[in-house]
């Protein structure tokens, strides 16, 4: 689980993160929404500890990350995967070498055991049999589902991703959010997922944290989502044409 | 920012590469590919410009001792310590600031602007040891080979001009080359060679791991290593050259 507790971030006198506090819980996908500019990715910046909150403390299981001293943060890190936006892939490393990475820094497992490891985690995101490729030769949902396969590959207890959909045709970024759910439930993980993709939200939305303006304005499940009568909510949601047809067929 | 504040900031991102390694077989792998990247392929480089700068300054010697007062070898003794005293660490120095630095800081900058740095430090890996130790380590250890090599190469493309052009004779050069010869001058060579590889490798991955921005900034990361490693180098080189010749 992972809780925040009054976290402010500003920049340049600037307010971006205004006394966000919320819980993540463990073996669930939650899932962070706003539109651009509202916060989002500051938040898992800061969760993360890529950038450091002005005030407050980020929990996990217990322990106060933002107090933790650079050591700590490594190790605790460790146990976090991480999915980026544009994937992140170590160009100059083939996809195997790629997904093997945390294992050569970290483990002392036999090159067999690594071996076994890497081609599990490749056959979990169905890309068994591409281990000599480079990031170059990859489609962008390849990417993402290497930069998947890289964020399991060591069980982590934390699973973050940053607009895991963005780039993608709406099939891929199906494929992706069931990747995602399905890590989720079966590693038993605290994924945190930033989006403003709505299709996501009805996919894998367990626990959605809507942000507006660096504050949390709203947050429940993807069923009360449609339900809602927050104003600002609401004109995220059904900003598109397609959503509200769709609102006013189920109205019908 | 401050010259103070970058100072401060290089320090620290120094400091935090010279930490001990998470996995010394990793670093060690990349060790040696560096010390390919960085060092065997400038080999090819260095020899050309050696070459050619060793003979141009054959040349240049003669026509400037064009004097009956002045002895034959005397071209040789001139482009020997020309090339051992300055050229085999300054000048090769420049040029591996303008190969080796703008490869180094283009590579690490694009590593930033595309979330590769962070990722590496969500696992829980050191990522300026990581990037920048062992290209440090790389630099440093070939360097000294890169002095040799240019040293070797410039006295011999300047037999090879000084006697195709006619202006010495292969006896007084080699007379010449022999010389008063003093060794420490090639200890004081590479011991500045090495030096010159920590700055190059330092300052250029500095600009490159701070590097914000987009392909725009990478490429202005690239141009500034270049440019501020080559001036360390020559303010460098006049405080090694008081310190150890004076």
């Amino acid at each position: 689980m992972i809780e925040l507790r009054h976290i402010n971030k500003s920049f340049e006198g600037q307010s971006v993160l205004d006394d966000i506090s919320v819980s993540f819980e463990q073996g669930r996908t939650n899932l962070v929404i706003g539109r651009s500019g509202s916060g989002k990715t500051v938040l898992l910046k800061c969760i993360v500890g890529l950038l450091e909150a002005d005030s407050g403390d980020i929990l996990y299981s217990g322990d106060c990350f933002s107090r933790m001293n650079r050591k700590e943060k490594q190790n605790i890190r460790q146990r976090f995967g991480m999915l980026f936006q544009g994937a992140a892939l170590f160009d100059s490393l083939s996809v195997e070498e790629n997904v093997r990475f945390k294992l050569d820094m970290f483990t002392r497992m036999t090159s067999r055991e690594k071996k076994d490891r890497v081609n599990f985690c490749l056959e979990r995101v169905n890309l068994s049999g591409k281990n000599r490729l480079f990031p170059s030769e990859l489609s962008g949902g390849m990417k993402k589902r290497v930069a998947i396969a890289r964020a399991i590959v060591m069980n982590p207890r934390y699973l973050f991703c940053d607009e895991p959909n963005s780039g993608l045709d709406p099939q891929t970024a199906i494929m992706i959010d069931k990747l995602i759910i399905d890590i989720t439930r079966e590693f038993n993980m605290t994924t945190i997922v930033n989006t403003h993709d709505l299709n996501s939200v009805m996919e894998i939305g367990e626990n959605v944290v809507y942000i507006h303006e660096g504050k949390i304005w709203w947050q429940g499940t993807r069923e009360e989502i449609l339900e809602t009568e927050n104003p600002e909510l609401s004109d995220f949601v059904f900003a598109t044409k397609l959503v509200r047809q769709l609102k006013k067929l189920d109205d019908i | 920012m401050t010259l103070l504040q970058h100072i401060g900031r290089y320090t620290i991102l120094i400091k935090r590469s010279l930490s001990r390694p998470e996995s010394p077989r990793v670093y060690y792998r990349r060790l040696i590919r560096e010390m390919e990247v960085l060092g065997i392929n400038s080999t090819g480089i260095v020899a050309i410009i050696s070459f050619f700068m060793g003979a141009v300054i054959t040349i240049q010697t003669a026509y400037n001792t064009e004097s009956p007062l002045f002895p034959a070898y005397l071209i040789g003794l001139a482009a020997r310590d020309s090339i051992l005293l300055e050229f085999s660490s300054t000048i090769v120095a420049l040029i591996l600031a303008g190969k080796v630095g703008s490869n180094i800081a283009s590579e690490i900058g694009t590593m930033r602007v595309t979330e590769q740095i962070d990722a590496l430090e969500i696992m829980g890996v050191n990522s300026a040891a990581y990037l920048i130790l062992p290209k440090i380590v790389a630099l440093m250890i070939i360097a000294p080979f890169l002095s040799v090599l240019s040293m070797a190469v410039g006295i011999v493309g300047g037999w090879i001009a000084g006697t195709t052009v006619g202006v010495v004779s292969t006896p007084d050069y080699i007379y010449g080359i022999q010389y008063a010869f003093i060794p420490y001058y090639i200890t004081y060579s590479l011991i500045k060679s090495v030096v010159f590889a920590f700055i190059i490798t330092t300052v250029s991955s500095y600009h490159g791991y701070y590097t914000r921005g987009g392909a725009l900034e990478v490429g202005r990361s690239s141009t500034l290593a270049v440019v501020h490693s080559s001036v360390v180098i020559l303010l460098f080189n006049l405080i090694l050259t008081q310190l150890m010749l004076a």
